[in-house]
């Protein structure tokens, strides 16, 4: 099935599965699953992939039923909803779930990003495999975005008026493109009804694109932290440097989920509303405009970076289309990393320049954030001015030129030696009581 | 009661009562969200700028619950005086009868919603019928449209302590504008349309507990947060069941793992 030799399913004669695996080969494909090698050294940063197509689940799950409940419309959603916390049995367990999977879908998705550019999971073979993945980036904004909407609170009216608003900046067709998106002169009726179409029918486009995602990965195979690639010769040289997924993975992965589910049901269950916004308790009023207008909190390094556009750029774009340009463009970029980053080494760790520009992006991230989500005053407008500089100066200066001017460290030659090395395991060969309990250095 | 206290609320900067105009609010929410630029004072604010006080709920932390008597104050103190200005859109008054609310028995609840006069759907518009439990706490339609109270301790940052605090925020300052008498409060961090409506003994409390301003505050911002989110107690006893199970889960599959990997780690002792 992929570019890592594995071995093949063979059902035994006259089992029901080998009848079906005849007809529709899924019995070897999810033998295949199990089996699949992995190497045997990723450590917690790559733990973040199961826990996304679990968060998927779970909004799906949540969401669904949410929607048996919901009533769309100008004059029913806010009241649905309040209906669906207060009658609706566990109503507020579907609710408060799916706003903080939400947030937690997101960190999942940020941690996972930046792993990938940590470790360079996005060079050949993987581009495709990492564009899949910034589309599905892209997509589950518009429907973190989509799904605000409809509440229907003060924060969901004004929010979609700002973000729908910004495509009338678009030269020439703006605004017809604007009045479409709204489906009639104003943000109203209309609009709710498509955002609430449009919110249900996405996640099925990133359950497809997830699928695509993963299909990329078994294809191409993981990523590492050493960067150095699984060697394919044979079977039995795959095994020196893989394990199948199951069970090590699953334990690991499904470790790791558990954490995370900690984390997530302290939100849901204590403080269900902190990542929220108050404004949003109270319903839509196309008249009164309430003094902050904030996105969710993984909006807020976008949301900077369009509004620390504040000036005419090159003298012929204006600063609200430079604005809107600027924020498409942060996230646009990600889909040309891999041919941006000029190093043939993968993984940071042998980086020894670039990993101090990686973390000096990381902190952008973050500063980015806190900038979107104060009021443009003060030194807010010229700190989210530097982030967003320094964002696209990353990509578009720092990763190319890196790339051709660093000596890279010396990498190990297999993921095995690496592996053997980290946990002290010395070679069979010289195996004895003694040597088992001496740390000596592999090689 | 005191009529003298019931003035009528004209709040300056209340939700409903801003006729802006839309085509001005709309460019100047765009030349805030894209220029970067600071919104007119046309703008509203809930809550924020002022200072709480910080003050301790029972129903505080992750053990906290509501506290029966407290809530069963507290909807006196509403009943008494803030149900002639707000109501409560979405909260019925069979929710009075929730065990983890403010538990009120059947009849009491019956008594509770007989009280109020709610619109009678089967008369003319306009027409009114005594409430029943299935009905909800009905807008008493005040001058200025203060702002209905369900999910006021939600809506506002700080939450039960900014309600707390505004209780016993006034400063006694007040400014004439327009017309409208406005109050200086230290919680909302400014002047506001709504007077001062607790001086202490404003309600004769039913249980005997002595009717001081902070116990009033106390009481109805608790009765408040019980409106807004009604199922709390449900939901952080479910919590601690829920986390309680997910670190024993958490510990047995780290071991498990731990296990798992030994061979694959530490081939010497296999």
């Amino acid at each position: 099935m992929g570019t890592i030799p594995q071995e093949h399913y063979e059902p035994k004669e006259g089992t029901t599965s080998k009848w079906i695996n005849d007809r529709l080969p899924i019995m070897g494909m999810l033998d295949h699953l199990n089996k699949f090698p992995t190497p045997k050294n990723l450590n917690w940063a790559y733990v973040f992939g199961g826990i996304l197509v679990l968060f998927l689940v779970i909004q799906l799950a949540t969401g669904i039923t949410l929607a048996m409940h919901y009533q769309v419309g100008e004059d029913s959603a806010f009241r649905s909803v309040e209906h669906i916390m207060r009658d609706v049995n566990y109503g507020w367990f579907l609710r408060y779930a799916h706003a903080n999977g939400a947030s937690f879908f997101f960190i999942a998705v940020y941690a996972h990003i930046f792993r990938g550019l940590y470790y360079g999971s996005y060079k050949a073979p993987r581009e495709i495999l990492w564009i899949i993945g910034v589309l599905i980036y892209v997509v589950m904004m518009a429907t973190a975005f989509m799904g605000y909407v409809l509440p229907w609170g003060q924060m969901s009216f004004w929010g979609a008026k700002v973000i729908t608003s910004l495509f009338g900046a678009i030269p020439l067709v703006g605004e017809s493109l604007k009045i479409w998106l709204w489906g009639g002169p104003f943000v109203g009726e209309a609009t709710l009804n498509r955002m609430f179409s449009l919110h249900y029918l996405l996640p099925f486009v990133i359950a497809g694109l997830t699928v695509l995602h993963i299909w990329a990965l078994h294809h191409v195979g993981n990523t590492n932290p050493t960067g150095v690639e699984v060697r394919k010769k044979d079977i039995e040289t795959v095994k020196k440097d893989t394990v199948p997924f199951a069970p090590f993975y699953v334990t690991k992965d499904l470790f790791a989920i558990l954490l995370f589910l900690i984390a997530f049901a302290f939100f849901l269950y204590f403080a269900p509303n902190y990542l929220g916004h108050p404004d949003n308790y109270i319903e839509a009023n196309p008249l009164a405009t309430p003094a902050h207008i904030v996105p969710e909190w993984y909006f807020l390094p976008f949301y900077a970076i369009l509004r620390a556009i504040t000036f005419d750029l090159f003298w012929i774009i204006p600063a609200k289309l430079g604005g809107v340009l600027a924020m498409f463009g942060a996230i646009a970029v990600l889909a040309f990393v891999p041919w941006l980053d000029t190093s043939n080494v993968r993984s940071t760790t042998y980086r020894p320049i670039y990993r101090w520009w990686f973390a000096v992006l990381v902190i952008d991230f973050f500063v980015l954030m806190w900038a979107g989500g104060m009021p443009a005053e003060g030194i807010v407008p010229l700190v989210s001015l530097l982030g967003t500089i320094y964002w696209f100066a990353h990509f578009l200066i720092v990763l190319p030129i890196v790339g051709l001017i660093e000596k890279p460290l010396p990498r190990p030659e297999s993921i095995e030696a690496a592996f053997k090395k980290k946990h002290d395991i010395t070679d069979d060969a010289n195996k004895t009581p003694a040597a088992g309990a001496a740390a000596q250095p592999a090689e | 009661m005191m009529p003298t206290r019931r003035q009528r609320l004209v709040p300056l900067r209340s939700l409903r009562n801003k006729g802006t105009d839309m085509k001005t609010t709309m460019k100047s929410v765009l030349a805030a969200a894209i220029l970067g630029l600071a919104l007119p004072s046309a703008a509203i604010a809930a809550g924020g700028k002022g200072k709480l006080l910080g003050h301790e709920f029972s129903f505080n932390g992750v053990f906290g619950a509501y506290d029966q008597g407290e809530l069963q104050r507290g909807y006196q103190i509403y009943q008494n005086i803030c149900a002639n200005c707000h109501g409560m859109k979405y909260v019925p008054f069979r929710a009075l009868g929730d065990k983890n609310g403010p538990g009120f028995s059947e009849d009491e609840v019956k008594a509770i919603a007989a009280y109020y006069e709610v619109p009678d759907e089967e008369g003319e518009p306009g027409d009114t019928r005594p409430g029943k439990p299935f009905d909800y706490f009905p807008d008493p339609g005040a001058a200025g449209n203060p702002p209905d109270m369900s999910l006021l301790a939600k809506a506002r940052a700080g939450g039960a302590d900014y309600i707390y605090s505004l209780m016993l925020g006034y400063t006694g300052e007040e400014q004439e504008t327009a017309g409208t008498i406005l109050y200086e409060n230290k919680a909302y961090g400014g002047y506001l349309g709504m007077g001062p409506q607790l001086y202490g003994d404003d309600v004769e409390y039913s249980d005997g507990t002595e009717a001081t301003i902070e116990q009033e505050a106390n009481d109805i911002s608790a009765f408040l947060m019980w409106a807004a989110e009604p199922k709390m107690v449900e939901r952080k006893q479910a919590g601690v069941w829920s986390i309680s199970f997910l670190i024993l889960f958490a510990t047995l599959v780290w071991f498990t793992n731990r296990k798992i990997w030994a061979k694959v780690k530490h081939p010497e002792d296999h």
